[in-house]
């Protein structure tokens, strides 16, 4: 288990990477630290490692507490964005390098570099040097290092965004099974919400060093606590149109939609995910009108951009029934898949338990 | 038609002035090849009348064979103490916050040519003097080294930069200390630097004339260097046969070293962090 308290790490020239931060992290847990650029999660992924020293606060590993124990002696295992692979040594050396610094016997470690190597299918490369693999391949032989140390946590630092984008999809999967079968407590940076969302059992969304939301994939994607998680969260961005709430509807850029419950009156921010939405060429009061500006394929479906007003308006359509480009447009949100904020909190559906910190 | 010319003249003058270049620096080490085979040997290159004399009348010589073993002990005394705080002072200055890092270093380059100087000459030998290294190998190595050290730091600073610390954190995060670090590391990865470091060195130390001169009597601890300056008759006419022949010699070790460093340390390392 990994548990923040109070998580406050700020840099010489007074720049705040992480404000306050309380988590914990269960037993075998895949989390994910997810954000934009410059968020925070790089640094505090390092503060867990040991790499940075908090300003305050405290962090416990299995129990026990290790804010000032040296990185080397927290029994982690962490693998960089650029591998750091040491390129002066071979495949097994590379991997057996933790055991070596724990002085087990060269014959033994040996054979658990291979024995690890083999599991990461790595056996044919063992002679290798780094310079010697391919990207996918660097990979792996990093995450049998990590993997051959036994630790008590695995931290991932970006460790897929090297890769092309066929790779990735193929690592993601790898990955999840290695941890499904090894059942360590794993910390996984990303500012790919994609990965995060494929991966993990728990993300935790940051912004400003901060975290936004904590919460599993199905809550951060289903119920965004607030507007900037649910702008972060989706592979298309969600629309997020400003509003009013009374006299029983809610009224959004034109439209006059149903009030859901649990909404008092006055000012809102309006969410839908654009897949959410059903495009109508018939005029219709309960959706968004406007002019179709931009069509993009999304191979399955298409993007289609409305022009509304001010506004502009995402929604897919499935293939085939694109509309060209010029055409009046009525985008109409399925019921019970809108999100309702008001002061940047979500206040319909009503969040889940746990979600809002 | 003129245009072919005029290109003709350009070919045939680019190719006058690289030959005359090319001349330039190969007739030296023509006679460098020839004159120690010569019977009679002169400053002008001509044909050998081939003889092995020159190198007899060398060994006849006390000092020939000794010295370059002096020269020998002081580069390589140098050579170590250079590579080794080079890179210890490198590595330092390169991973840690030091306020007014780069000026520091500016300024001890800047010094290091009046350190070990001609300028520097007086002072130097009154130090070496009260600190009793007159006459000693040590003296002659910690003079020179001091002088080499800010160009070695600043050289090797740079590799160390070159190198991304994850590599570093990774072996951090792993449990090593510093110094595994350094052994395990940083040092094989910084191997082609210190092997730069330390062909300059030698090479510098080799070819110093006015230190050893200066601050070394004894002629059996003379480097190569000096004695050649001691070839000469009473007269003071230069003894072309034992200089061109002592030359050879003294260039051949640090050309040997050259190809030995470039072919063990040269730049192999490449790969091990994706970017």
């Amino acid at each position: 288990m990994i548990a923040l308290r109070g998580l406050t790490k700020e840099f010489p020239g007074g720049v705040r990477a992480l404000d306050g931060l309380d988590l914990e992290i269960a037993d075998g847990e895949f989390f994910a630290l997810l954000g934009p650029s410059g968020c925070g999660k790089t640094t505090l992924l390092r503060t867990i490692a040991g790499l940075e020293t908090p300003t305050s606060g405290n962090i416990w590993i299995g129990g026990t507490e290790v804010t000032s124990v040296p990185p080397g002696k927290r029994d982690v295992a962490m693998v960089f964005q650029d591998y750091a692979l040491f390129p002066h040594m071979d495949v097994t050396a590379n991997v057996a390098y933790p055991l070596r610094i724990r002085k087990v016997p060269r014959a033994r470690r040996e054979a658990r570099a291979a024995e690890t190597a083999s599991r990461l299918s790595l056996s044919e490369l063992l002679a290798r040097r780094p310079a010697q693999l391919s990207g996918g391949q660097q990979q792996r032989v990093a995450l049998a290092r990590a993997v051959a140390c036994h630790p008590r946590a695995f931290l991932f630092d970006e460790p897929l965004s090297n890769l092309d984008a066929r790779l990735r999809l193929e690592a993601r999967t790898f990955l999840k099974r290695l941890q499904r079968e090894l059942a360590v407590t794993t910390v996984f940076v990303t500012h790919d919400q994609g990965e995060a969302l494929a991966l993990t059992d728990r993300i935790a969304v940051m912004s400003a060093g901060r975290f936004t939301q904590v919460g599993t994939p199905t809550e951060v994607f289903q119920r965004p606590a607030n507007t900037f998680t649910a702008a972060f969260i989706g592979s298309t961005p969600m629309n997020l149109l400003p509003g009013t709430a009374g006299d029983g509807a809610l009224r959004v850029a034109g439209a006059v939609l149903p009030l859901p419950g649990g909404v008092p009156d006055g000012p809102i921010v309006y969410g839908v995910r654009p897949e959410y939405m059903d495009l109508s060429l018939t005029p219709r009061a309960d959706a968004f009108a406007g002019k179709v500006a931009v069509v993009e394929n999304l191979g399955t479906a298409h993007l289609v951009t409305l022009e509304s007003g001010e506004h502009l308006i995402q929604t897919v359509v499935p293939e085939g029934a694109e509309p060209s480009p010029g055409t009046a447009a009525w985008a109409v949100p399925r019921p019970g898949r809108a999100l309702v904020y008001r002061d940047d909190r979500l206040v319909s559906p009503c969040p889940a338990n746990g979600a809002n910190r | 038609m003129r245009e072919h010319f005029r290109h003709v003249v350009a070919v045939i003058g680019r190719a006058t002035f690289l030959a005359a270049v090319l001349g330039f620096f190969a007739l030296p080490l023509l006679w460098l090849a020839t004159a120690p085979f010569d019977a009679r040997p002169g400053i002008a290159v001509s044909v050998p009348e081939f003889t092995l004399r020159n190198f007899q009348a060398l060994l006849d010589n006390p000092y020939a064979l000794t010295s370059l073993r002096n020269s020998l002990i002081q580069a390589g005394g140098s050579a170590v103490l250079v590579v080794t705080l080079a890179a210890l002072a490198a590595y330092a200055l390169s991973r840690a916050r030091v306020p007014g890092r780069d000026a520091l270093l500016y300024v001890l380059l800047l010094l290091s040519s009046v350190v070990s100087g001609t300028a520097a000459m007086v002072p130097l030998f009154e130090l070496a003097t009260r600190l009793g290294l007159i006459d000693t190998h040590l003296g002659v190595v910690l003079t020179l080294s001091g002088g080499l050290l800010p160009a070695a730091i600043f050289i090797m600073k740079d590799f160390m930069d070159g190198t991304p610390t994850s590599y570093e954190e990774s072996a951090r995060v792993f449990g090593a200390s510093s110094g595994q670090i350094l052994r395990h590391v940083v040092i094989p990865l910084v191997r082609p630097g210190l092997a730069t470091i330390a062909v300059w060195a030698v090479a510098n130390v080799w070819g110093s004339f006015l230190q050893p001169f200066i601050l070394l009597r004894d002629p059996e601890k003379a480097p190569g260097a000096v004695i050649l300056y001691t070839l000469y008759t009473e007269g003071g006419a230069p003894r072309l046969d034992l200089i061109s022949a002592f030359s050879l010699l003294y260039s051949l070790p640090v050309v040997v070293m050259y190809v030995f460093v470039s072919r063990r340390y040269g730049f192999r390392f490449h790969g091990g962090i994706k970017s």
